[in-house]
């Protein structure tokens, strides 16, 4: 009996080695792909487990994540729906966006900065920290510009000429990201499908993203700058100035917005043209520049690429293969060009900072839960778009343009202001996207803006950049010159 | 017996006794304090504090097994030392786990505490292997109970197929409601079928074990020899079809196949057996849709026709992603989910430990179950007659293939059946039964070691 003993004992050692087989199948060879199957939500617990860094203005928590008592440890917490462009959302039913999606791999300390954390976390068995990231937005401006822009829709950019760093970035509408992170995934559901029908578009952060506006007069420094810089053309340089034009190849005639000469005179200069924020004499520039001039310009300014903040930006278009009447329309903004707030805004920071475009960042210091500090980027120079006196020179015709010009409302008592307003067309009927750009003070540039207002403000056909646009960037303007 | 044998008898009697049974003290020290470490892992973990429950999951297993151990110093000096500190371990850690999911429940506004439910259950189980040891001075004097012990197995399998007394829980009809109570009586069945099986092997294992006709170069049994094994066969269709159970039906007709082996060697019967086992489970596969969906869930559990079906592949799958989940070293005690997966209490227990101790936890678990049922198979070769060495390769062998049966369906190798984890799921009856089978092992070793067959 005994050799039929030892058989038996074979056959159950078989049957445990099956076991073993099977559950190292499991548990280590397929164990990476079954975490990635949609329907294993630990994954996603796991990534609730690590106490998710903080997003930090000045010190204060704009996100962070408090305990919870239920599956996933943690809940997101946001201070103000004034940040949410830049936070954007962290969902468990709906994934991330913002600096949430942006910066997850700091914030959740997989990143590979923080390595050796997490190899302490796994010795030590205590949960891995995610890092902090302090914000290089300045509360002050950031509030001066949700409120000024009030009920209004749009967006406002505010740059430090001199470092790229970013003071100000409101997106309006804003949206509650704490029903976003909601732990019922109906509440969650239901809050997200709200927000994305939602007509106004709360969930796009409008400085970088979405449909992108048609720029109107602010295009006018880029096709002067273009011009300054082909050394063909000074500010002085006069254009023809009749009352209306006909677009080459067509039988369209375009006009000024004063329907009128630009100035009484029978030619006009550039100055006065931007001063005055005339479309015919721009219109004659861009097709005497050309295509290419202007697109090599606009590409240095960052159009064509997009700008990570590490928000990622879409790219700001200028188009191609135009024909002259088409490089007509869009030499005063109009046709297709398509611009990002943040944009607008690189291209008055780079007139600002003596033509050096630095590189516009979000971020001030990332820092470990140990408060070593993971990543501080430096300013660093995106582009040199245009010479120092080019530079010099589209700074006085938008201290004019403010001073003496169409662009008056951007004023700050007692501070020379640089600016340039547009209100751009979209179309018959379409109401008016108000614009304005520009920088203070002028000589010594703090702050650089952007200001984009959708819908006419209300106002249809009726609104005007310096009516509504300029007033909100004189108020962000000032925010910063009171520090 | 010559003076000089009896002599070295007595003497390694002296040495060796003591020496025995102070091992299986020590480690079953040891096991406690595993035990009590698990438990505290747990609550700092869930809970972030320690508090007096930990004692009352804790002591009630230290005490009764302290207890099983000074009545075997008294009543079985010379029984295995490994078999109780084992089953203590695997017991301790069931426990645990139970008492960890419960708490996880508890956070969620469940009141059942299964835990202390299986506190007491154990209790009761070692009490009763306590007295299989004391009333019990001779495992041969079961022989003498080899009829009755059939009937009563019967009786105890086909019971749930009874009306108003069975009970139907996840579709398989394995269980007796009596009162509030519920109860597996399958799980008794397995000991009482097999002291009947060694009972009747032993008795006709010359004329089963005589050589019928040739065919087809296969030796076959002579037809009348085939009678029994139809009959265990009919049986083992009747739980199939009866009580919706593909487990247990496998679990009685593989102890029966391995123990007509043992007693005759003759692997024809095994051949047989499991040919018409497989045949008979392969047309249930076809015509029940109960069978029909274990076995696509089997296959295909990723599907998302299967992973979707009511009684689908839902808590396979989900089992599988908590021991992926799990890796290597696991999560930790009290660090998993392993709440996402139904039944994870009871009949997914291995996913929740595989979940929480990982493929290191997996491996140590499947290493005290090949421990315990090792020690009953050198029980066996130790004896030197017929009916000892059956009744204890079968008792282990009903552990090693109940745990091979549920580890493998929850894994894959086999269909999901409704079996418990011997030792660790949570369940009365089965925990009874085990912890019977225990006792059994224990008692049929003490006579082993002290010079054979009494």
């Amino acid at each position: 009996m005994n050799r039929e003993l030892k058989r038996v004992t074979t056959v159950i050692i078989a049957m445990f080695a099956a076991l073993l087989i099977s559950s190292s199948v499991i548990q280590v060879l397929t164990a990476d792909s079954l975490a990635q199957d949609p329907r294993n939500v630990r994954a996603v617990y796991d990534s609730y487990k690590t106490q998710r860094g903080a997003i930090l203005v000045d010190g204060e928590p704009i996100a962070y994540s408090r305990n919870s008592d239920d599956n996933f440890h943690y809940t997101r917490v946001y201070s103000s729906q004034m940040y949410s462009a830049i936070t954007g959302f962290f969902s468990f039913f709906q994934g991330a966006t913002g600096l949430e999606s942006a910066l997850n791999s700091y914030l959740t300390g997989k990143n590979s900065t923080q390595f050796f954390e997490q190899i302490n976390a796994l010795l030590s068995g205590n949960p891995l920290t995610g890092a902090a990231v302090e914000l290089t937005i300045d509360p002050v401006v950031q509030k001066a510009a949700w409120d000024a822009m009030g009920n209004l829709k749009g967006a406002v950019v505010a740059i430090e000429p001199s470092t790229g760093n970013i003071l100000a970035m409101v997106s309006k509408p804003g949206f509650d990201a704490n029903l976003l992170a909601a732990h019922n995934g109906t509440n969650s559901g239901e809050s997200y499908a709200k927000l994305l029908n939602d007509k106004n578009s709360p969930l796009v952060n409008k400085a970088i993203s979405g449909t992108l506006y048609a720029p109107g007069s602010v295009f006018k420094i880029l096709v002067a700058s273009a011009a300054f810089e082909s050394g063909k053309w000074t500010p002085e340089s006069t254009l023809p100035n009749p009352v209306r034009f006909k677009l080459p190849g067509t039988n369209t005639y375009i006009q000024n917005s004063g329907e009128g000469k630009c100035g009484g005179k029978s030619t006009v200069s550039i100055a006065d043209a931007l001063k005055l924020s005339c479309n015919i004499p721009f219109a004659q520039l861009g097709i005497a520049l050309g295509q290419d001039a202007i697109r090599a310009q606009a590409e240095k300014f960052g159009f064509g690429q997009a700008i990570e903040t590490p928000l990622r930006s879409t790219a700001s278009t200028y188009p191609k293969n135009m024909d002259d009447a088409q490089l007509g329309l869009s030499s005063f903004g109009q046709f297709d060009d398509r611009v990002t707030p943040l944009q607008i805004a690189m291209i008055s920071a780079a007139i600002a900072n003596g033509g050096k475009l630095m590189k516009p960042n979000l971020i001030e210091n990332v820092q470990s839960a140990n408060l070593s500090s993971l990543f501080a980027p430096s300013p660093s120079e995106f582009s040199t778009p245009v010479s120092p006196s080019t530079a010099d020179k589209v700074k006085k015709m938008m201290v004019a343009a403010v001073a003496s010009g169409v662009s008056s409302n951007g004023a700050i008592k007692g501070v020379s202001v640089a600016g340039k307003t547009g209100t751009a067309q979209n179309g018959k009927g379409e109401p008016y996207t108000l614009w304005f750009t520009g920088f203070a003070p002028a000589n010594n540039p703090k702050v650089a803006i952007a200001v984009v207002i959708e819908d006419g403000g209300g106002m249809g056909q009726a609104g005007r950049g310096n009516t509504l646009a300029a007033p909100v960037a004189s108020k962000v303007m000032q925010a910063v010159l009171r520090k | 017996m010559s003076t000089q044998t009896a002599a070295i008898d007595i003497s390694k009697i002296v040495r060796v006794v003591p020496r025995n049974r102070n091992i299986e003290l020590m480690l079953l020290l040891f096991a406690m304090g595993i035990n009590a470490y698990e438990l505290a892992q747990i609550q700092l973990s869930t809970i972030a504090i320690l508090t007096w429950d930990l004692l009352s999951y804790w002591a009630p297993l230290a005490v009764a097994s302290l207890l099983l151990h000074l009545l075997l110093r008294f009543r079985a000096r010379e029984a295995d030392s490994l078999i109780l500190p084992a089953a203590m371990l695997l017991n301790g850690l069931g426990v645990a786990e139970i008492y960890r999911l419960d708490l996880a429940a508890i956070a969620n506004g469940g009141t059942e505490l299964f835990g202390m439910k299986q506190v007491i259950w154990t209790v009761v189980a070692i009490v009763a292997a306590a007295a299989v040891i004391w009333f019990i001075p001779s495992h041969l004097f079961l022989r003498r109970y080899v009829y009755i012990s059939m009937v009563i197995g019967l009786v105890l399998l086909i019971s749930p197929m009874l009306p108003f007394i069975g009970k139907t829980i996840n579709g398989a009809h394995l269980w007796l409601a009596i009162g509030g109570l519920t109860f597996q009586p399958g799980e008794l069945a397995k000991i009482a079928l097999t002291v009947f099986f060694a009972g009747y092997l032993v008795t006709r294992r010359d004329s089963l074990a005589v050589v019928g006709p040739k065919f087809l170069g296969l030796q076959l049994p002579r037809a009348r020899e085939l009678g029994p094994i139809l009959a265990i066969w009919a049986v083992s269709l009747l739980v199939l079809v009866g009580e919706r159970d593909l487990g247990t039906s496998l679990l009685y007709f593989g102890l029966f196949l391995v123990m007509i082996y043992v007693a005759t060697g003759r692997a024809i019967y095994v051949t047989v057996g499991l040919g018409m086992f497989f045949t008979s489970a392969f047309l249930a596969s076809r015509l029940m849709d109960y069978v029909s969906g274990r076995f696509d869930a089997w296959l295909n559990p990723f599907d998302s026709a299967h992973y979707d079906a009511i009684g689908g592949s839902y808590q396979l799958v989900q089992g599988i992603f908590g021991m992926a989940h799990g890796s290597v070293i696991g999560t930790g005690l009290g660090g998993g989910v392993p709440q996402l997966v139904p039944l994870a209490e009871s009949d997914f227990i291995i996913a929740s430990l595989g979940e929480e101790l990982g493929l290191a936890g997996i491996f140590a678990i499947l290493g005290i179950y090949l421990l315990i049922v090792a020690r009953g198979a050198r029980i066996a070769f130790n004896h030197n007659d017929d009916f000892s060495k059956l009744l204890a390769i079968g008792l282990s062998f009903v552990i090693a293939l109940q745990t091979f049966i549920v580890i493998g369906g929850v894994t894959r190798v086999v269909p999901l059946t409704g079996l418990t984890t011997p030792l660790l799921a949570a369940g009365g009856s089965s925990l009874l039964a085990n912890w019977i089978i225990i006792g059994l092992l224990l008692r049929i070793s003490d006579s082993a070691k002290s010079g054979g067959s009494r």
